[in-house]
């Protein structure tokens, strides 16, 4: 469609006027991370073409970055592997099987899309205290697993109704059994919905903040997230390290999302109720 | 999207009821196995998110510090919720942001997607990643990053200052009026993104021969935006609506990293309140009440927002 150049004009400063404001702070963290160390004294000069990539290995030592890293790798790891897996075999169930009550489950999980875990972690924190559980690895996994296993079979579930049922019934009558059917026909076509709950699901484990918080004490157990935080609130001479740390907690997602892109916002635009 | 799904939910319902009439499915179709599949997850979901929510139930007809014997309460935390000033606020608090998160977005996502859907632009590749991007870093980033730049010498200030708005400078995240627009603000830039592109998707389904037959009929830009694209976009603003308002009711790591709810109680919000409550302040009883009637609302929007886009198609 033909506009005139004056419109099209008018366009493009609007366009690049939102990309810069989307931009701003991230080009905010960005630059101060790496400029010279303001609390350090902040000599001007120096550095490698003006600039202080230093800054990183100063802020991993100082704010305890490898420990939080560590910490946040085994749960979001633990969390994506054992939540795809089980929204794998339950979406399978719910897609292409008629069984008694299958409707009601469905409605089941998707309750817990909406539920806000606000609601679910003051009565989880007491729980979990009484067993014991709080301030171990398995009150970061365990409600963060539940969270992902309701968002996950509602995922897969749309895929698997979705794929072709053809190939399911013929399969069937070929005499394979449901488990063959998951994993050698259904889960090499269903790859592409598999990456995108994998990066999705490993997105809300590495941000999320609140579970953390709440659930561990220990700063062995402080993910990303909840280590910045802390930074933060420890190191208040200057912003230098501070945003060098924040540099460090968001690499991982988004590089991801460079390369993942489109995973990221169909998922997001198809299923993202839950954040 | 739930909701989307809700909706193939019953129109694949038809043809599937005809056929388990006509002799109970297909051969070789397994039934009660399909419960073994959908166990493991459910025992996990059911163990750590359901049960916890009837526990919240439980818990919020109590008078309760988290150590000692619970009282009996009745509904007294529920009526807490209309009546105590502080908890009013944070609701109204919650409001302002919805306004934030929600609308100022959508606003600005119509104004982007009629820019983008009237003329081919170069570029639109990348900047929908640019703006889609807030979206993927975690929320504790972006607090740190907008507290520098709301500081007395950051760079909201700077560009204040460099337009000959002196005046307007300000510590903005210390300051009783301006703290909450300053936090709204943030929502703002952190939805923009997905409403644009939410809406960019929805645009790409109309048939560019509306657009041709609006010209023709010698509609500028503006009649042919809300004759053509505005109506068009009824299912994609809906969603966004209900994805961005329970955002805004949820904001809780942006305030606590930001300003603990402060200066004051003048950036309290529900889901902060919750936090502070049952982890600061040993009233678990009153924090779980607030926590489910949060989720109330929360159900409540999902709900509403689609129905209203439904009945207007």
């Amino acid at each position: 469609m033909r506009v005139s150049r004056g419109e099209r004009t008018a366009n493009y400063v609007v366009l690049v006027a939102f990309a810069v404001f989307a931009l701003w702070p991230v080009l905010t963290v960005l630059l101060a991370a790496l400029g010279p160390d303001d609390a350090a004294g902040g000599s001007v000069g120096g550095g490698v073409l003006g600039l202080h990539p230093e800054n990183f290995v100063t802020a991993w030592d100082q704010g305890r970055f490898g420990s939080y890293l560590r910490t946040s790798v085994l749960v979001s790891g633990t969390v994506v592997v054992v939540s795809v897996v089980l929204s794998l075999l339950s979406g399978y169930a719910l897609g292409t099987m008629r069984f008694r009550g299958s409707t009601a489950l469905f409605y089941l999980f998707l309750v817990g899309i909406m539920m806000p875990s606000e609601a679910v972690l003051v009565p989880l924190y007491y729980d979990l205290r009484d067993l014991g559980l709080t301030d171990t690895v398995w009150a970061l996994l365990l409600p963060q697993i539940a969270q992902s296993v309701a968002f996950g079979t509602f995922w897969m579930r749309a895929w698997f109704r979705s794929s072709s049922r053809s190939i399911v019934e013929a399969a069937r009558l070929d005499g394979a059994s449901t488990w063959r059917i998951l994993w050698q026909v259904l889960v090499p076509l269903a790859r592409p919905a598999v990456v995108t709950l994998t990066v999705l699901t490993f997105m809300w484990t590495w941000n999320e903040f609140l579970v953390p918080l709440v659930m561990v004490v220990s700063e062995s157990l402080r993910t990303a997230p909840l280590g910045l935080a802390f930074f933060q609130g420890q190191y208040t001479q200057g912003f230098t390290l501070l945003a060098a740390g924040a540099c460090i907690v968001a690499t991982p997602v988004v590089v991801l999302y460079l390369f993942l892109q489109r995973h990221f916002i169909a998922g997001m635009l198809e299923g993202a109720v839950r954040e | 999207m739930t909701d989307t799904a809700v909706a193939a939910e019953d129109r694949t319902r038809t043809p599937e009821r005809a056929r388990r009439r006509r002799g109970g499915g297909p051969p070789g179709e397994p039934r009660a196995v399909g419960w073994l599949y959908v166990l493991p997850a459910l025992l996990v979901y059911a163990a750590f998110l359901l049960y916890p929510l009837l526990r919240a139930v439980q818990i919020s007809l109590y008078d309760w510090n988290g150590n000692t014997l619970a009282t009996w309460a009745g509904l007294d935390n529920y009526a807490d919720v209309v009546t105590d000033p502080a908890l009013r606020a944070s609701f109204g608090h919650a409001l302002v942001l919805i306004a934030f998160y929600a609308l100022l977005p959508l606003l600005v996502g119509l104004v982007l997607t009629a820019i983008l859907s009237r003329a081919q632009v170069r570029g639109l590749g990348f900047f929908r990643t640019v703006v889609f991007l807030p979206q993927v870093v975690a929320m504790v980033v972006i607090a740190v990053a907008w507290r520098r730049m709301y500081s007395p010498d950051g760079s909201v200030n700077d560009l204040l200052r460099a337009i000959g708005l002196d005046g307007l400078t300000r510590g903005w995240l210390g300051d009783y009026t301006a703290a909450l627009p300053a936090v709204g603000l943030v929502g703002t830039w952190f939805e923009i993104g997905l409403v644009t592109v939410l809406l960019l998707a929805g645009t790409g389904k109309i048939p560019t021969e509306l657009y041709e037959a609006a010209r023709l009929d010698g509609a500028g830009p503006v009649r042919e935006f809300v004759t053509v694209t505005l109506p068009a976009l009824r299912g994609e603003i809906s969603v966004a609506l209900t994805l961005t308002v329970i955002a805004a009711l949820r904001t809780f790591d942006l305030v606590y990293v930001t300003t603990r709810g402060g200066p004051g109680t003048s950036t309290s919000v529900p889901s902060y309140e919750v936090y502070n409550r049952a982890f600061q302040q040993g009233r678990v009883g009153s924090a779980a009440a607030i926590a489910v009637v949060l989720t109330l609302v929360i159900f409540a929007i999902s709900f509403g927002i689609t129905r209203i886009a439904e009945r207007d198609r």
